[in-house]
């Protein structure tokens, strides 16, 4: 039995004149959340698609679980779920029959799939909507709905397409939940996502993708550590001692200084944490009054723009405009 | 913000959701008729929840047969009463097919809405959701037959068949049915919207129901039209329906349309599978 959940080799998808997905290369060990993070447009759901045997790939080989997604593509239907992007359960039935309608296909008779939906929706606090049609369910609702409904028989490999999109932040918060009680029971979640704080407080790993391609891998800490040291955010208590603290600064730490809006502000990334001490004794020497030296870790949304050269968070128009 | 009672705590929910993944059993997977089934039976809860789905296999066939009736009644045979006679099976033939196209379109909303996506990755015989879609289908194609018989006999149809003939003819005409539907299925995976599916499919179902025998007698129209309703499948079916409800003698035409149906499942049946594989 493969150790690997995921392993792929060169995947690729092409429409037309687009190479969706464009030689990725995964390995993805069991358990825990492996992250897919990229603008719109990026490849995320073709290459989840891929993966759950929806899709067929164009080139490359992946597996799952150890099974090949072509040749064993049934074997890798039994044992994965995907809850795609948007709503995947039918939305003019109920709540209840949609997951007593999966129970069936399952396997289970018809008592015992009303037993299972009726675990299911009790589970995802759903009860009470079990007999409204999907179609009059909030967006938090449906979302946990398609989560039951992915769940009905246990996968080993949960897929999660942009789980979070369009949810107010207490919906996030909740599937947010539901996720790590899945991990927490043994299940391997790979879910794809916009967001760069739902990678770095959900994703055990992540694999950034841009245009079809995986640019950088591993955890938040890792990515982060290899876009440089961190950022040094400095505020002087006098505007006017602004320029000479920059100036020491700059010295000092061998980088550029720039100031920023705020006229107290001075920021600079830097390239070794080792005179951050040398700095702050330079400054107190000049007799430069301090109101803030913080030393922090570089956001994901610095580790995107330094590896990608342009900004992690989507445009409103952006899929159109691509 | 939501409806439902959700004063637990997250750490009850983990609780609640670990206790639903870890006591699920996997039971022994279904056969592929069962499976099949069980879609027909989705299809027929979404009639139950959307009940305006009926609308076109009632007033449709009710329409066509008066105004067909009516129309060419007078003016072909003299008399409606007349008419009704070769008519009323061949209109029978003509409502039900005229209804099978609506399943291209109702599978690419399923597609679009990604339910298909849903069934298209569960462990089950692939052409299952299609098969159990279309067995619904033949279900409203009853409704349809049956309704479309009933108003024939309330204008004076007497079929000489009887109730076994008249039911032989629907039987055999319903097994068409569900065979040209996998035209409408492969169309609405090369497709992309439900308006062009339509579209397609009136085009194609044009030529197959005016070209035929269900209006006139063929031996009335010029050469080159009877050349093509002499090839033509529905033709065939409206001949072997007429001689089971006529009560004459049913000959090589109704082994004909099991063969054209046989045909039909094999070739758009495969085209259907074979998109369905990855449709876009
Ligand atoms: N069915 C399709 N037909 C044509 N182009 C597609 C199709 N699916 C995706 N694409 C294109 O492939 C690229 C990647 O899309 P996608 O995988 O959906 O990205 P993401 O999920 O990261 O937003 C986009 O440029 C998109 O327009
Ligand atoms: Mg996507």
């Amino acid at each position: 039995m493969s150790e690997l959940a995921i392993e792929t080799t060169g995947l690729t998808k092409v429409y037309g004149d687009t190479r969706a997905v464009d030689g990725i290369d995964l390995r993805i060990p069991r358990g825990g959340v492996h992250g897919f993070l990229g603008p719109n447009g990026a490849g995320k759901t073709t290459t989840m698609r891929m993966l759950a045997t929806l899709t067929r790939p164009d080139g490359g080989w992946a597996e799952v679980l150890g099974y090949d997604v072509l040749r064993q593509s049934d074997e890798v239907r039994s044992r994965v779920s995907l809850t795609g992007q948007f709503a995947s359960v039918d939305e003019d039935l109920t709540g209840a029959e949609n997951l007593r309608l999966l129970a069936r296909l399952y396997g289970f008779d018809g008592k015992g799939a009303r037993r299972r939906a009726g675990e299911l929706l009790a589970a995802f606090g759903l009860d009470d909507a079990a007999d409204k049609q999907v179609k009059k369910y909030s967006g938090g609702m449906r979302r946990r709905i398609d989560i039951a409904a992915s769940i009905v028989v246990t996968p080993e490999i949960l897929f999660l397409d942009e789980p979070t999109t369009g949810l107010d932040p207490r919906s996030r918060n909740e599937v947010w939940d539901i996720v790590r009680a899945m991990v927490a029971v043994g299940t391997t979640v790979l879910l794809t996502t916009q967001y760069l704080d739902e990678a770095d407080h959900l994703a055990d790993r992540i694999s950034v993708i841009d245009h079809g391609k995986v640019i950088a891998e591993g955890t938040s800490s890792e990515l982060k550590a290899s876009v440089g040291s961190g950022s040094l955010h400095v505020r002087v208590m006098h505007r006017a001692d602004r320029e000479r603290a920059r100036a020491v600064l700059v010295h000092q730490l061998g980088v550029e200084v720039s100031a920023a809006h705020d006229p107290h502000l001075l920021v600079a990334a830097l390239e070794e944490r080792g005179r951050v001490t040398r700095a702050l004794t330079a400054l107190d020497e000049a007799g430069i009054e301090l109101a803030q030296f913080a030393l922090g870790q570089p956001t994901l949304d610095e580790v995107f723009l330094a590896l990608t050269g342009h900004e992690a968070e989507p445009d409103e128009e952006e899929g159109e405009a691509a | 913000m939501t409806t439902s009672t959700r004063a637990e705590s997250p750490v009850a929910q983990a609780e609640a959701i670990a206790s639903v993944l870890t006591s699920s059993s996997r039971p022994r997977r279904p056969n592929a008729l069962q499976t099949s089934t069980i879609f027909g039976w989705r299809a027929l809860l979404k009639i139950k929840h959307v009940p305006e789905q009926l609308f076109d296999v009632t007033v449709f066939p009710v329409m066509m047969t008066l105004l067909f009736t009516y129309l060419f009644g007078g003016a072909i045979a003299g008399s409606v009463t007349d008419y009704i006679a070769y008519i009323a099976p061949g209109v029978l033939v003509q409502s039900v097919l005229f209804i099978t196209m609506y399943t291209g379109s109702t599978l690419r909303t399923d597609i679009d809405r990604g339910v298909f996506d849903r069934f298209r990755s569960l462990p089950i015989w692939r052409p299952s959701p299609l098969v159990g879609m279309l067995l619904g289908d033949a279900v409203r194609f009853l409704v349809a037959s049956l309704l479309t018989a009933a108003v024939c006999l309330a204008i004076g149809w007497r079929p000489e068949g009887g109730v076994l003939g008249v039911a032989a003819g629907i039987g055999l005409l319903l097994i068409f049915a569900f065979s040209l539907g996998w035209i409408w299925t492969f169309l609405s995976l090369i497709l992309r919207t439900p308006g062009a599916i339509m579209g397609v499919a009136g085009f194609t179902l044009m030529p197959l129901l005016f070209g035929s025998n269900i209006f006139v007698d063929p031996a009335t129209m010029p050469g080159w039209l009877q050349a093509w309703v002499e090839v033509n499948p529905v033709s065939d079916l409206v001949t072997a329906v007429r001689a089971f409800m006529n009560g004459t003698e049913v000959g090589v035409e109704a082994l004909a349309s099991l063969g054209w149906s046989a045909a039909l499942v094999l070739v758009f049946g495969s085209l259907t599978m074979w998109r369905y594989r990855d449709p876009r």
